[in-house]
């Protein structure tokens, strides 16, 4: 049961994903982003994580989609419409993709992966999922999770600053 | 159960489409979207992982990417937003005054 929606979420995510590549509408290619995280989020809690999973739709498709469509309105879409939409580099792009695929095909050819360890809690138990990577969270990655904190009020100033309309010197 | 080959070929599956979009679109936002397909495509390996191995740090490390992809968007749009500010460039190949 549970794998035939793990295939259900895989394909919409493949799908959607394809189709955002190729769209010459920006606005349409953000759109079916959001449904790619929508699926995504749905295979995140197959896989157990409800908290990522409920990140991904909070801050992915609430958030950081958002913040794309509101930077799409300030630009101009229809001129980006009719203009050339790909570059002319396919003999790159070719070889590219033959050797991450051919990467890709050796690595889960040769891994064996042992026998999947079993969680020590389930739906519903205690500690629940969101217990439990706040417990390491902030305990076993409390500097990284500063350091993350320091790169998001970098990332915030630069931001401001680079969008600015005149730098005052 | 769903066996772990099934995320890593769902995650190596949305890192080459997303890889084919930065290297083939022409349109810097539609490069900036394919780059966050990418990030989630190492989350799903990530968070696939976690559930083999019944480890939390696989999900912590998850949490971490969507902090850098925030930032990475952020930073991003500015820079498509101060591009687009004197006159329409939304294609990459256009921004060339530093190339070679």
């Amino acid at each position: 049961m549970e794998i035939y929606f793990f295939y259900m979420f895989a394909g919409g995510m493949i799908l959607t994903s394809l189709l955002m590549v190729t769209r010459a509408n920006v606005i349409h290619a953000a759109l079916l982003l959001v449904l790619t995280f929508f699926f995504l989020a749905g295979v995140f809690v197959l896989a157990g994580a409800e908290f990522l999973a409920a990140v991904q739709i909070l801050l992915y498709a609430g958030g950081i989609m958002v913040l794309y469509l509101f930077s799409i309105m300030l630009m101009n879409v229809e001129v980006a419409v009719r203009m050339r939409q790909w570059h002319r580099q396919g003999v790159v792009v070719f070889v590219a993709a033959v050797l991450l695929g051919l990467e890709i095909w050796a690595v889960l050819g040769e891994v064996e992966f042992a026998a999947p360890k079993q969680w020590e809690w389930s739906l519903g138990a205690t500690p629940g999922n969101v217990e439990a990577l706040g417990a390491v969270l902030y305990t076993k990655f409390l500097f990284p999770f500063e350091v993350a904190s320091v790169l998001l009020l970098a990332a915030m100033i630069g931001a401001i600053v680079l969008a600015k309309r005149t730098i005052e010197r | 159960m769903i066996p772990m080959t099934h995320f890593l070929v769902l995650g190596a599956i949305l890192f080459l489409i997303g890889a084919a979009g930065v290297l083939m679109r022409r349109n810097a936002i539609i490069i900036l979207l394919s780059i966050e397909l990418m990030l989630n495509a190492v989350n799903v390996t990530f968070v696939g992982f976690s559930r083999h191995l019944a480890d939390m740090t696989g999900q912590v490390f998850g949490i971490f990417v969507i902090t850098v992809a925030a930032c990475e968007a952020a930073v991003g749009l500015a820079i498509l937003i101060a591009l687009n500010r004197d006159r329409t460039m939304v294609n990459v190949d256009e921004v060339n005054l530093l190339k070679w």
